[in-house]
């Protein structure tokens, strides 16, 4: 195949080759566990610090406030289950929403089946969560309320300010997965009243397998690994040294070339949400047109179905997702296009794009004009386009 | 996920199109699923299938059982259409992954719902055949949304 054209950026991101590059050594020369007394060892201790001061300036927090992890599933498993256990005196209440990722909805399922109980707050049409149904969920019960920064699937950028000063002026704690956010928008966790926070190195051009959870001084959760005295003994385990420094590094470069990035990339998305919106009919733009992601653009086209479209993509090579990657094993299109509304037959014609830092103008053209023929060939195959056609001439 | 048989249906679909005035015509499926699958039979007076056509509104796999399917019904009489079952199709497609393999039970009963609809159309009783099961028009008059 010849060129291909990546626009899956919020399934995941190439490492960037500085993040590779300062990643290697670690692998071959610097291999030592940070735990241990002789230099090539113990001298990774310090190289961690390093990594966990960079990530922490980056939100405005104290190093010592950042716990390297997995990944953000780790992160969001970690936070709603040690919160729900360390709290359990405080109450048995969480307030999420109903557009979470599985990471947040199955552990809190698993919570439920616990005895914890939960509430799943509703979206408007634009994917924002409405800020009086989440005050009206509030009980004297209430331990947590997570929401997202931004959502994997349609962009859409949540009030995590408004969120964060209702949870505190009620006493309850705030964790936000800002797996898609961090390293795209900037986020100030006092700023934005953040107790905690998910995030993953593999979404902001670091390696995969490797996360953090911000945890503010304070916030009383225990480990959720048991083992080691790592992570300030909260998180037990040999540290991924390669991965650390992968994540470190990729979260100063994101920070470094945030905001040219994504002026790039919010004029190309924008340029992109412009042409389909103008010359591919019956399609419709999710999530908030102005308030989301830099690099997202989502779309359902009628009577089309996402998975013939992604494969026809494919085959032009175009890479892009219909609902997010987790959810491609399931046959149910994506609960987030069902909350904001959408009936399941438009929501099975879902296609996300998410831009990356090398995108292009041509490459947007290049996809524009693949897509309209795509769309119009499956229409010209669809039972629903036919019906639909014979209904308008009748 | 799919073999190169499936590719091939799904890039290059068999018959893929309407037939007027067709003999039967048969919908199945439904758009909440992610599936449906029209079938058109053109029948001659020896009941001889004589051209299908189909159109379908789904993934890659339903794409290509649909195609698959017209294949291996056109120029069978009815009673030979009846024995192309769900397995039959799968098998000419060298299988499907596990969570694709109602799309051929899809095709099956599309070819079904369209001799039925010949057969009621015709006053005939096709042998083994009874009243498909699957049917779109329930909530076909939805509302019409602008986009």
């Amino acid at each position: 195949m010849g060129k291909i054209i990546y626009l899956d950026n919020a399934a995941t991101t190439r490492t960037a080759p500085e993040v590779l590059d300062a990643m290697i050594p670690y692998f071959t020369e610097k291999y030592g566990n940070p735990s241990t007394v002789y230099s090539i060892g113990s001298q990774n201790k310090d190289v961690i610090t390093k990594q966990r001061e960079i990530i922490a300036e980056a939100l405005g927090a104290q190093s010592n406030e950042i716990y390297f992890t997995a990944g953000g599933s780790e992160s969001d498993n970690w936070v709603l289950k040690a919160t729900a256990d360390a709290y359990a005196d405080k109450g048995n209440h969480i307030i999420t929403t109903k557009i979470e990722h599985h990471a947040i909805l199955h552990s809190c399922e698993y919570l439920e089946k616990k005895g914890v109980e939960v509430t799943y707050v509703g979206v408007d049409e634009n994917g924002v969560v409405d800020l009086e149904e989440l005050k009206a969920a509030i009980r004297p019960t209430t331990i947590l309320i997570s929401v997202m920064f931004a959502n994997n699937e349609i962009g859409t950028i949540q009030p995590i300010r408004e969120i964060g000063e209702i949870a505190h002026e009620h006493g309850i704690l705030f964790h936000t997965d800002a797996v898609q956010a961090f390293g795209q928008v900037p986020i100030n966790v006092d700023e934005y009243h953040i107790d905690m926070l998910s995030a993953s190195g593999h979404k902001f051009n670091g390696p995969k397998g490797i996360g953090f959870a911000y945890i503010r001084k304070g916030v009383k959760i225990r480990s959720f690994i048991h083992g080691g005295a790592q992570e300030r003994k909260r998180r037990a385990g040999t540290e991924n040294v390669p991965g650390i420094v992968g994540i470190g590094t990729a979260a100063a470069r994101a920070m470094r070339t945030m905001k040219e990035r994504t002026d790039k990339e919010i004029e190309l998305r924008d340029y992109l949400i412009e042409r389909v919106m103008n010359e591919i009919p019956y399609t419709k733009l999710n999530g908030h047109r102005e308030k989301r992601l830099p690099n997202n653009a989502n779309f359902c086209f009628r009577f089309v179905e996402g998975e013939s479209l992604l494969i026809m993509l494919d085959m032009k090579g175009i890479c892009g997702s219909s609902g997010s990657a987790c959810t491609s094993g399931s046959l149910d299109p994506s609960h987030v296009l069902l909350a904001i509304g959408l009936p399941h037959e438009i929501a099975h014609g879902s296609l996300r794009l998410t831009l990356g830092e090398d995108t292009t103008k041509e490459d947007i053209d290049y996809v524009v004009d693949c897509l309209k023929k795509i769309v119009a060939d499956l229409r010209a195959m669809s039972p629903l386009y036919e019906d639909f056609v014979r209904k308008q001439n009748r | 996920m799919y073999t190169e048989k499936v590719m091939d249906h799904f890039q290059h679909p068999r018959n893929m199109g309407e037939i007027e005035n067709a003999s039967g015509v048969g919908t199945v499926g439904n758009a909440k699923c992610g599936d449906i699958m029209r079938i058109y039979l053109d029948i001659d007076e020896n009941q001889i299938i004589r051209d299908v056509k189909f159109k379908t509104f789904g993934c890659g796999a339903a794409v290509a059982t649909s195609s698959m399917a017209t294949e291996l019904v056109k120029g069978k009489n009815i009673q030979e259409a009846m024995e192309v079952t769900n397995k039959a199709v799968m098998e000419a497609l060298d299988g499907l992954p596990p969570v694709k393999v109602h799309c051929s039970l899809l095709a099956e009963e599309a070819i079904h719902a369209a001799l039925w609809d010949y057969a009621e159309k015709n006053g005939i009783e096709i042998k083994g055949l009874s009243k498909p099961k699957s049917d779109i028009h329930e909530g076909e008059e939805e509302e019409e949304e602008e986009y």
